[in-house]
């Protein structure tokens, strides 16, 4: 579903500030791959999944998605087969617009958008019903400004926005991580919930070791721009954070700094 | 009553350029200097036509057509050319003086004792102020009811939510670049044809005409939002249409009480930035009297 060749990326080329970020980075994901993503600080997830947005062009390599070399694609053209929810809540909704204008605009992705009226009767009901499975109440209040809704209701939203056209990949960057630790296992189990409802190709970052291990059926650890880590079925399912934390001290040569919120 | 019927004729021609400018800097939250140069363009545009015998229907439109090149020059220096929106729409103005005096051949055209687009209904027997106001609210009239509809489809709504959230939009397959480009076009479009119709009440067009328009279209807005605080699209608008006609009779009003016309400058931008400051008054104010309030 998703083929990512030999990416490499460097910021700043030919200052200073050069840093080289993406080192000849390679992963397949086949369709229905549900994968964690972890790793240090700027070990390069972030640029990772930006790279397959198409937020910057990689330096070499390529990216394609179900078939079609998206690699010289423009952001909004690829956004066609993708979803995307960021770390930050407010990225991803315009707070001046209603929630049914949000989900509308979000229910367009990919067509081309004319003159015809923007949100139609059919379209309610269809709204009313997919933000139901949230169980927060939002499908009684479609016409409510999404500035109003909490830093959970606005990313629970975004779940919704980014699949309701299903995208053929689904990129979660740390979307749990700007919440409070009530509202962040909600947020995350909604969100798998949704991909599991839909067998969703995703590509999930999180600091949360516990979670890296429990969601999904693949992990992969990235450190310094590579992939050093990349398990999957009975192997991942048997893994524990302390050999998550093991590795990953083996590999990064350090050791596991993070305090024990990381640890859930 | 005089000076009502001038606030209100002036008023509503000028209330075009507001809706233009309201469209950039509240809906694309992107103030844009442009219009100080395609107002001109629209005003010599049109007067250079007429002059020329045109037709006076045609040369209005040609004017707003002017105006939406201007738009879409700022556009391209700003999405394709990553020119700051100030600065892009400052460089589209400075360039506007020269086209226009190109257009107008001098620094300016007079339009005295030529037929203009109002000229038919004075025929009908309408003196020459209420043919302004019935023409210029006609036109205001439907220039909303479009507005209205356009940003109620898809396009319109997608330029809605670029203005509020660009990377968001992006995410979802929106060319942000073209939607902002295309607000920017709409936007200038109605300035120039604000200015072609204020060349044509005033009967004459000139280069000069254009300074201060982003502070007296600012000035409008802001009237506009703290008078009438509404949220609806159309409330705005119609407030919008209020706010440029309030402007005018404050300006009409200052000027009967023995202000020096050269001085209306200094007095506007004074006004624009006392009103922008509104907001911080009114937080410190309402600070201090919860502190007053506490005290006793
Ligand atoms: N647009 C950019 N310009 C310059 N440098 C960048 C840019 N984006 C990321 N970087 C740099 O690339 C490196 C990797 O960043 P990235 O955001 O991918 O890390 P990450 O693995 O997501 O880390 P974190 O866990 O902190 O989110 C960092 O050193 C960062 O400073
Ligand atoms: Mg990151």
């Amino acid at each position: 579903m998703l083929v990512i060749e030999n990416l490499n990326k460097t910021f700043n080329p030919g200052t200073p500030i050069e840093n080289h970020v993406l080192h000849g980075v390679g992963l397949t994901l086949a369709k229905g791959d549900y994968v964690t993503l972890i790793g240090g600080n700027g070990a390069g997830k972030s640029t990772l999944l930006s790279s397959v947005a198409g937020t910057f062009l990689p330096d070499t390599g390529k990216i394609s998605i179900d078939g079609v070399d998206v690699t010289h694609l423009s952001e909004h053209k690829r956004a066609v087969y993708l979803g995307r929810v960021f770390q930050d809540p407010m990225m991803g909704s315009a707070a001046n617009m209603s929630i049914e204008e949000n989900l509308a605009l979000a229910y367009r992705r990919g067509q081309k958008r004319g003159l015809r009226w923007f949100i139609t009767e059919k379209e309610r009901i269809l709204y009313r019903e997919k933000l139901s499975i949230l169980e927060l109440g939002l499908e009684n209040r479609l016409a409510d400004k999404v500035g109003l809704l909490s830093g959970g209701q606005r990313q629970a939203l975004t779940l919704i926005m980014a699949t309701l056209k299903e995208p053929k990949v689904l990129l979660l960057d740390e979307h749990t991580a700007a919440l409070d630790p009530k509202t962040a296992p909600k947020v995350l189990e909604i969100g798998s919930r949704i991909i599991d409802k839909y067998g969703l190709t995703t590509m999930m970052v999180t600091h949360n070791m516990k979670d890296a291990i429990r969601q999904g059926n693949r992990l992969i650890m990235m450190s310094s721009g590579r992939i050093v880590l990349d398990i999957s079925g009975a192997e991942k399912s048997a893994l524990t954070v302390k050999d998550l934390i093991a590795k990953f001290s083996l590999v990064s040569g350090e050791e596991f700094s993070g305090d024990q919120a990381l640890l859930g | 009553m005089l000076i009502l019927q001038g606030a209100l004729s002036l008023g509503l021609l000028w209330s075009l350029m507001t809706i233009g400018v309201f469209l950039t800097y509240r809906i694309l939250e992107m103030p844009d200097l442009s219009v100080e140069g395609t107002i001109i363009l629209g005003a010599s545009m049109a007067a250079s036509m007429i002059a020329a015998d045109g037709d006076p229907m045609i040369a209005t439109l040609a004017a707003a057509g002017v105006g939406c090149l201007g738009g879409l020059v700022t556009g391209i220096l700003h999405t394709k050319f990553k020119i700051p929106p100030i600065l892009a729409g400052i460089l589209t103005m400075i360039g506007s003086y020269s086209v226009v005096i190109r257009i107008l051949g001098t620094s300016n055209v007079s339009l005295l004792r030529i037929r203009t687009i109002f000229s038919p209904l004075v025929d009908i027997g309408l003196t020459n102020r209420n043919a302004v106001i019935a023409f210029g609210g006609a036109v205001v009239l439907g220039i909303g009811i479009l507005l209205f509809w356009f940003f109620s489809t898809e396009l319109g709504s997608a330029i809605r939510a670029t203005g509020n959230n660009r990377q968001m939009v992006k995410a979802q397959g929106v060319n942000t670049d073209g939607m902002i480009i295309l607000c920017l076009m709409i936007s200038n479009g109605l300035v120039g044809l604000s200015g072609a119709l204020i060349a044509q009440d005033q009967g004459f067009a000139s280069v000069d005409m254009g300074a201060g328009t982003i502070v007296i279209g600012l000035a409008s807005v802001i009237i506009a939002e703290v008078l009438f605080r509404v949220r609806s699209f159309w409330g705005r608008l119609i407030s919008l249409v209020a706010g440029a006609i309030i402007y005018r009779l404050i300006i009409a009003l200052v000027l009967e009480m023995g202000m020096a016309p050269t001085d209306l400058r200094l007095f506007q931008a004074i006004t624009v930035a006392v009103a922008l400051t509104l907001p911080i008054i009114r937080e410190r104010l309402g600070k201090l009297t919860k502190r007053i309030g506490k005290g006793a």
